[in-house]
């Protein structure tokens, strides 16, 4: 197994924590709104075809909160100078939800450096009558068993010991999460307007169950960005890295290698 | 010389005919549930009935009417007060009217309550108090406004309204979230510089380090807490004050509660039990997601509450729980005049907001309480701080 390199750069003024690991073309995993702080095993698996990066966003986990970050425009702004630091090129960029969202809109401003899109249970458009859950308003409890289809995995994510630190975390990428996407609620209009403006070979992938954000935005996504496909994973929650990892990672191995 | 204290009339203006066994369906009284549970025709007599309960208060000799805004519960039915201040307004004559108060942070034009107050305060000669607040956390699911920007949208939105009541207009303002080329206001308002302003709060060391800055020194209210909560926040409140350079003298600090007052202390606990009980048990119900959505509190202050798993509104809400506590004051006009004695001494507030209708109490309760706190408290508090200034005096 190759070696993971744990560090920081300083980007845009923001002190940025990374992970990256791998070797092949690169491969930007940016996370959801839950955070990206520790490798995990579906890094791993894609480390074996990828040189796989994984930055906390800016105002995530133990990366800085700058001064200047107020939305997802800004994220996206911010790894257009990420990539450029870090040399990238032809890179495929991971993104699942919020993630998804911060793929969307550095694509529209700028691909050059961009040779694919995955975008995963992605956020960042909204489909009128269907509503994406509230977060804010579930609970703990509540919040795991609706991101996963599964509950007994869920259980088993309720079960784990949360440490101080954890705890800590969890409540700074929630109140990030909601900066950025409390209103309007997980989306951006101005996003809806130029998404057709990407160019680039595009795959959507999507839990059957998500009860987060319905898989109906998968279609939305597709209509969306021209010439963009769709993979749904069956009986599969809103995070399909973490429930469905040998599907996840072969459906972007195939798209993306 | 003893300062007099301030005897303020709080009204909340609450859905008394609320079903409560709605609030254990949907497990709170506020953003969710359906508004089918309430009837305008009932809505159109409590409004009136509330109104004429107020009114009373300059009667009874209260200084002050207050109320204020809440959204989408039953909780509180005034979501834009300044119509109720409003009718207050033409109906009163001498007695102030304080609005505690708007909350900043949900508007996106500020202005409009920079107006709204400055009106109030021009129909009424300068009978007008402001309130700023942030609202509390279920109005951000309500409003859809973002919880995460709160604290700074409150302070633009109040650097916007007290330069629209003071400098000479028009003039530009250029913020982050607000930015105007003309903020002039017509009609400026009525009381130079601006009317007085009070922050009701829950207690936080940010709000109290904001509110004591010298170019500040505005009125701090403790809203429906534990009298040790009081206790701390007002010895803070002093505490910062001197830091910063200056004095805080009691009118600075006010006290908001709910009370019940009847002839013997065994009257007041039978009429109040079960309308304080449903005050705090089910018309403040709600899960602690939505108490506190994300930003509502700092970071660190969230965290700290993560850790303790402090468990919001969980704990023992009984009349004998709340009266222990001090969350609510209740007994025969003796035990509660000795009560507020007892922590203004302790304490040094210089006002006290008393909340006399909560939750289901009927008109007829609420103004017998009104009649008996203001004869037998609020009178006999005002009787002894006058005696020994007479004595002093000869």
């Amino acid at each position: 197994m190759s070696e993971v390199r744990d560090f920081y750069e300083t980007i845009e003024g923001c002190r940025t924590h990374i992970l990256r690991g791998g070797q092949g073309a690169p491969l930007l995993f940016l996370h959801g709104a839950n955070g990206a702080g520790r490798w995990m095993p579906f890094m791993a698996e894609l480390a074996k075809e990828f040189d796989v990066i994984v930055p906390e966003h800016p105002g995530y986990g133990k990366s800085d909160t700058p001064a200047w970050l107020d939305n997802v425009g800004d994220l996206a702004n911010f790894y257009l100078s990420f990539m450029k630091h870090l040399g990238l090129k032809d890179v495929t960029i991971v993104g699942t939800s919020m993630g998804g969202w911060i793929a969307s809109e550095i694509a529209v401003r700028d691909s050059a450096r961009i040779s694919k899109l995955v975008l995963v249970a992605s956020a960042g458009l909204r489909v009128k009558g269907t509503p994406p859950g509230d977060l804010f308003l579930w609970n703990a409890e509540q919040l795991t068993r609706n991101l996963f289809h599964s509950q007994e995995l869920a259980e088993k994510m309720l079960a784990m010991p949360l440490s101080d630190e954890d705890r800590d975390i969890g409540a700074k990428n929630r109140l990030m999460t909601a900066r950025l996407a409390w209103s309007p609620r997980l989306f951006n209009p101005e996003l809806e307007k130029w998404i057709h403006r990407i160019e680039l070979p595009t795959l959507v992938l999507w839990g059957r169950n998500d009860a987060l954000i319905p898989v109906v935005y998968a279609e939305r996504f597709r209509e969306a960005i021209p010439g963009a496909s769709v993979k749904i994973i069956e009986n599969c929650g809103h995070l399909p890295h973490a429930e469905k990892s040998a599907e996840f990672v072969a459906a972007i191995s195939d798209f993306a290698k | 010389m003893t300062a007099q204290t301030e005897f303020y009339l709080f009204h909340l203006m609450p859905y008394a005919d609320l079903d409560v066994t709605q609030t254990d369906k949907v497990g709170s009284s506020w953003v969710t549930l359906p508004n089918s549970n309430y009837d305008p025709k009932k809505g159109h007599l409590l409004y009136n009935r509330y109104l004429d309960e107020l009114e009373m208060g300059e009667a009874l000799g209260f200084d002050g009417l207050c109320v204020n805004e809440h959204h989408s519960n039953a909780y509180g039915l005034m979501p834009q007060p300044g119509i109720l201040a409003g009718a207050l307004s033409r109906r009163t004559k001498n007695v102030k009217i304080a609005l505690l108060g708007r909350a900043l942070p949900l508007v996106n034009n500020p202005i409009t309550i920079a107006e709204e107050m400055a009106l109030l305060d021009n129909i009424t000669g300068g009978r007008f108090i402001a309130g700023f607040v942030r609202g509390i956390g279920a109005e951000y699911f309500s409003w859809n406004a973002n919880p995460a920007m709160s604290h700074e949208r409150f302070h633009e939105a109040h650097d916007l309204i007290v330069q629209a009541w003071t400098r000479e207009g028009p003039f530009a303002f250029e913020g982050k979230h607000f930015n105007f080329n003309y903020v002039n206001l017509w009609p400026r308002p009525y009381q130079t510089p601006h009317p007085p302003i009070w922050i009701p709060s829950q207690g936080s060391t940010e709000t109290i380090e904001w509110a004591t800055h010298p170019d500040r020194r505005y009125t701090y209210l403790q809203t429906f807490s534990p009298v040790d909560a009081l206790a701390k926040y007002m010895k803070q409140y002093r505490d910062t004050a001197e830091r910063q350079g200056w004095q805080a003298t009691p009118d600075k600090l006010g006290w908001a509660v709910p009370c019940y007052v009847a002839e013997t202390d065994e009257i007041a606990m039978r009429e109040a039990r079960p309308h304080a009980e449903a005050f705090y048990q089910k018309f403040l119900r709600m899960p602690p997601e939505m108490l506190l959505p994300p930003g509502y509190l700092s970071l660190k202050s969230m965290q700290g509450i993560m850790k303790a798993k402090a468990q919001m509104q969980t704990g023992d809400r009984s009349l004998e729980a709340v009266m222990e506590s001090g969350m609510f004051l209740c007994g025969s006009a003796k035990t509660v005049r000795q009560q507020i004695l007892d922590y203004q001494k302790k304490i040094g507030f210089g006002k006290i907001l008393t909340m006399l209708q909560f939750a289901t109490l009927p008109h007829d309760l609420a103004v017998k309480n009104m009649q008996i706190y203001a004869r037998d408290v609020m009178g006999e508090i005002r009787k002894m701080e006058s005696a020994p200034n007479m004595v002093a005096a000869k």
